[in-house]
């Protein structure tokens, strides 16, 4: 590895930011360099004289930097190496720390000889469009040969395969004021606010405050504008209900004043804690929002304007005044403003001579004077035509402007190691427009300023496109007031300071220079992705019109980018050709983010476990230490099956499932949901809930019971009981539980107000232990010595209050495997310790644990239906429920279930299946033919639901929900899974497969 | 994400509350003689106005109440909310 120690292009004189006394060491595309405290990993690249970057988006053209901050469209890189590697970073954006590691980007094999280049030579081919039109037929090379080219000729950076290392977090706050951006504008919005005691929060981008007071030569009171804002926002630390944010983009404004900012919280430190994130993303919801974001400044579009070396003028004045750092040291300055000469005094200052151009025919205004009598001769009238330099600029063909600064007519090449355009201001009007203002067309300016706003949001400053010093102050102490006192009775006006700048004559309206004679470089307008003029031109050209739809056909101003450089440039261009004024052309939307934000922030801690919450129940412990198997049902984590030594789950499962047959077994039931429901007209309230009746259940007995939507489909079904006269326990789905209770307060709350029921949902409260098989009574009598557990005590359907020592407990005679069984209810605290005793007395009588697998295996034998039946799609005659409605009432859905289709006579119906050679396993979701080869499409007959190993005749056993399901008993049919490419013919069977007259439950 | 002011614990933000449909629906009553054509415009037909929208939310992660709100639903603007036994204060 090679040290480059340079910082040969370090200012003289300028004094900025950067503490030289500390020395940072980072590398960048393997070789080392050196850089100093506080400069960004642009500034110290230029300072060591690197101007190339990367390799541009399309063309792959050698690109360096065009900006100081978010506006940089080219210079992305891809930072850090292995899982913490990040692509697509503004290298102006980030600051240097020890170590640091970048490389260049979209270049292969390395960013000064890139083969993607030959897109350059042969860009006559790839016009805007070009995708659009090239790719469009054969439609079979889609897949195989154009997504896979152009996925390899597109994209910039590489996403790292490994999971995000660094912590990330979110926070909601809420303030009276929030002020984004800390320029002078910021600074006096948020110092009037505070003063007046609103609770302001200030944004500021950078790591320094000040926006333009930094780079610009202006005095505020007594005090330079770096010393003002330095005091300003000292004052606002020291107020308490101020909250300063540096380093922080507030990147969305949405609906109902709600914006979002990106905090980068310790990526600029050398060693943070692990417990302090890497970033943040903030939540705030702010009574008023003021916009106090700058503007940018506009390049100008000249023949081949895009080679390293090639600067915003504002930029290469930030780099000399922040950051000590020149961009060149012979430079040619290239304007249409005032604005630019400042930069060439900054250069000045600095012992270098820019050569300057302006398009203008002449001006008097205060920076061009102290120009010119530092003995600098004006190019007045002139353009630049054309450059020159592969990876950096060398030379610039400059030339005179005809009359009409339609042509030119003489040129001239004159050497140069940097290029500092300017073409203006832009205010920045992402978040005003984001937030739904309708922006109007400021002339003065030649640019969009906000106007009527839709939420509250004020633009001050030169976002609002006051673009002086006076005004933005002015602007920004009357509208902090004014605002604040919405908040505050207080009445503290704070005045605003006497300030002085240097005045600025107007700039040209004039943005894209004529094509020198005979040739035809690229004149760009959007860096970012690749657009130059002539394909403005080829899209007007082409017929589209929209400036939305040139945009799309184009891709100007798309992307991370959002045209922070080039929309009004691509507007101005089009209205040009198309004749028209610029507010009749209009402008795209600005979309956030305003800049780019990683996934990490946006995902927060939302990550691995806690994505969702995890739903344990109180005797998850001894699933864990048993073996069990887990398998997610909703946020639930339920045990599956119990293996043991090498058994398989089809083993485990189907031992479990004969054991309960054959002897007793016990499952964890915890998980289905609970309501409490009480009130005089609870008995009223489930009448109407469900489809049977309910009225006359007697105190100390259960109910099965069905709930419908309005559609008349099955919505949920469990067992109801009565606990006293207006005392219910309701039972539901465990995947339905939050949804039930939700419809029932509906009903309660919106639709029958006047029925006095109150409904909880009590799941988490009770502990549900299952136990079931023919020898459960046996078990629960060891347990439960002193309760008459027989037919007659405890009928089927029954429930009987009663004590596990001295705990509470509550014993269902309900049953789901369609064994005898009971359900054993305590307080949650008690499950595990229910659980152990039930092992432990059942041991002797071979009781063992059964997880969610045997348990649908249970009922699927038995033709119970659950979940794959009840999937909002069967009213209840189609799966075998009609025992359940009643004829007598009205409830839920009921009118629903007398429509013509739900009463035809070859409706769906639910059967069982079993495959004609008894041992082929029928794919749950199979289709059901009559004929597997009869030509497509084969009519289809209807679904298989549900499928198990029956443990009670040892072959597979489907449930199925078929068309005219009761006249196919008997016949054979063709199960097809075209997804496993099998076929596989089947006997169609009752759905109640075992113990069809329901005698065990009753035993 | 809207801010909704819940007529029973204040303004709130929007994940707390879920979306309960027009607010001006009335369900046939109980045992009412109804034709195929009424029912189905109650189950299954919403109109889907540009502009003023009554309608439910239930504070869901909140006091689990309903309520209505009168909500423009072009711009979002919250008119107003009422609890399901008042009128809109407009």
């Amino acid at each position: 590895m090679r040290i480059l120690m340079s910082n040969q292009y370090r200012t003289s004189n300028s004094k900025g930011l950067v503490n030289k006394e500390k020395i940072i060491n980072f590398t960048f595309n393997g070789d080392s360099y050196q850089g100093y405290e506080g400069d960004t990993l642009a500034s110290a690249l230029i300072a060591n004289g690197i101007h190339l970057v990367g390799r541009s988006f399309k063309y792959h053209r050698p690109r360096g930097f065009l900006g100081a901050g978010v506006e940089e469209p080219n210079a992305m890189v891809q930072l850090h190496e292995g899982d913490r590697s990040e692509p697509n970073i503004m290298a102006t954006e980030v600051e240097l720390v020890e170590g640091l590691k970048a490389k260049s980007q979209n270049c292969w094999p390395s960013v000064k000889f890139d083969i993607g280049e030959i897109n350059n030579i042969l860009n006559r081919f790839f016009p805007a469009g070009f995708y659009y039109k090239t790719f469009m037929w054969p439609k079979s090379f889609w897949f195989k040969v154009y997504e896979p080219f152009i996925r390899k000729a597109a994209g910039m950076g590489v996403a790292p395969l490994s999971p995000d290392p660094d912590r990330y977090e979110h926070n909601y706050e809420h303030c009276d004021v929030l002020v984004v951006g800390s320029g002078p504008s910021g600074l006096s919005s948020a110092l009037a606010a505070a003063k007046n005691g609103a609770r302001v929060i200030l944004a500021e981008d950078k790591a320094h405050f000040g926006g333009s007071l930094l780079n610009d030569d202006v005095t505020i009171g007594n005090m330079s504008g770096r010393e003002w804002a330095s005091d300003v926002i000292s004052q606002l630390k020291n107020m308490p209900n101020v909250v300063v944010k540096s380093r922080s983009q507030v990147f969305g404004y949405y609906d109902h004043n709600m914006t979002v900012m990106f905090e980068r919280v310790s990526d600029h430190l050398e060693n943070s804690s692990k417990y302090t994130p890497r970033q943040r993303l903030h939540y705030i919801r702010a009574g008023e929002v003021i916009v106090s974001t700058g503007s940018i400044e506009r390049p100008i579009s000249f023949g081949n304007n895009d080679r390293p070396g090639i600067f915003l003028a504002s930029a290469a004045r930030e780099y000399m005044k922040v950051y000590e750092t020149l961009v060149g040291k012979k430079p040619i300055i290239f304007t249409n403003n005032d604005s630019a000469y400042a930069t060439a005094l900054e250069f000045i200052k600095n012992d270098i001579k820019p050569i300057i151009v302006d398009t203008r025919d002449n001006s008097d205004g205060q920076l061009v004077k102290e120009v010119q009598e530092q003995g600098i001769n004006i190019r007045f009238n002139s353009g630049i035509a054309n450059t020159k330099g592969h990876l950096k600029i060398k030379s610039a063909t400059i030339g005179t402007l005809d009359n009409q600064k339609e042509n030119f007519i003489s040129l001239a090449e004159v050497d140069c190691d940097c290029i500092c355009m300017s073409g203006g201001w832009t205010p920045t009007v992402h978040l005003s427009s984001q937030a739904g203002n309708k922006l109007k067309f400021n002339e003065d300016i030649d640019a969009f300023v906000p106007d009527k706003k839709r939420q509250k949001e004020t633009a001050v400053g030169s976002a609002n496109g006051a673009f002086t010093l006076n005004q933005s102050l002015a602007e920004g102490f009357q509208v902090g007031f004014e605002l604040s006192n919405k908040f505050t009775s207080n009445d503290i006006k704070t005045d605003t300071p006497i300030s002085n700048e240097p005045d600025q004559k107007p700039h040209e309206k004039l943005w894209c220079m004529p094509l020198p004679n005979g040739q035809k470089p690229k004149r760009f307008i959007d860096f970012q992705n690749d657009v130059a003029v002539s394909d403005v031109e080829l899209a007007l050209r082409e017929g589209f019109r929209s400036i939305e739809h040139v945009k799309r056909y184009t891709t100007l101003g798309m992307a991370g980018d959002q045209g922070k450089t080039s929309n009004l440039n691509g507007l101005q261009y089009v209205s040009n050709i198309e004749k028209k004024i610029v507010p009749e052309v209009g402008h795209t939307t600005f979309r956030p983010p305003y800049t780019p934000v990683t996934i990490g922030t946006i995902v927060g801690r939302e990550v691995g476990n806690h994505y969702l919450p995890t739903r344990k129940s109180p005797v998850h412990t001894w699933h864990e230490e048993n073996n069990a198997v887990f398998v997610a049902a909703g946020l639930w984590v339920r045990p599956r099956y119990y293996p043991r030594g090498t058994e398989t789950m089809n083993d485990a499962v189907n031992r479990e499932a004969a054991n309960v047959r054959k002897n007793v077994g016990i499952c964890d039931v915890t998980t289905l949901g609970k309501i409490d429901i009480k009130g005089p007209d609870a008995p009223e309230f489930l009448n109407r809930v469900y489809t049977n009746a309910w009225l006359k259940l007697p105190v100390g007995k259960a109910r099965y019971g069905v709930m419908l939507r309005e559609d008349g489909m099955v919505f949920d079904d469990g067992t109801t009981s009565r606990l006293s006269e207006n005392h219910f326990h309701m039972t539901t789905t465990t995947a339905q539980a939050a949804n039930v209770l939700s419809h029932l307060e509906y009903y309660l709350q919106v639709v029958w107000p006047d029925l006095d029921v109150n409904v909880l949902s009590t799941t988490e409260q009770w502990a549900g232990v299952a136990v079931a098989g023919p020898k459960s009574r046996e078990l629960l009598s060891k347990l439960f010595p002193d309760v008459d557990l027989s037919n007659e005590g405890l009928p089927f359907m029954g429930l009987v209050d009663t004590k596990l020592g001295d705990i509470p407990a509550r014993i269902y005679r309900i049953s789901f495997s369609g064994e005898l069984a009971f359900e054993v209810n305590v307080e949650s605290n008690y499950g595990l310790h229910l659980w152990k005793k039930i092992m432990d007395v059942g041991s002797e009588l071979g009781v063992q644990p059964y997880g969610t697998e045997a348990l649908s295996t249970l009922r699927i034998e038995m033709g119970h239906v659950a979940g794959p039946e009840l999937d909002g799609r069967n009213i209840p005659y189609d799966v075998g429920l009609n025992g359940m409605v009643s004829q007598k009432k009205d409830f839920i859905g009921k009118r629903s279930l007398s429509k013509e289709a739900f009463v035809s006579e070859d409706r769906q119906t639910i059967v069982g299946l079993v495959p004609v050679d008894k041992k082929s396993k029928i794919p749950e979701g199979s289709h059901l033919v009559a004929d597997d080869k009869a030509p497509t499409p084969i009519p289809k007959l209807g679904h298989v639901s549900s499928s198990c190993w029956s443990v009670e005749y040892n072959n597979p056993f489907s449930i199925a929900i078929i068309k005219d399901g009761k006249k196919q008993i008997g016949k054979q049919l063709i199960a097809v899974s075209p997804l496993k490419d099998i076929s596989i013919p089947v006997e169609v069977v009752s759905s109640h497969y075992v113990d069809p007259k329901g005698e065990r439950v009753r035993s | 994400m809207l801010e909704i002011k819940c007529p029973y614990c204040g303004k709130r933000s929007q994940n707390e509350f879920s979306y309960g449909g027009d607010g001006t629906i009335k369900r046939p009553a109980l045992g009412e003689e109804i034709s195929t054509k009424d029912w189905d415009d109650f189950v299954y037909f919403r109109d889907n106005p540009r502009g003023k929208h009554t309608e439910l939310w239930q504070h869901v992660s909140g006091c689990r109440q309903w309520f209505k709100a009168s909500r423009d639903t072009a711009t979002h603007e919250i008119f107003s909310t009422c609890k399901m036994n008042e009128d809109f204060n407009e």
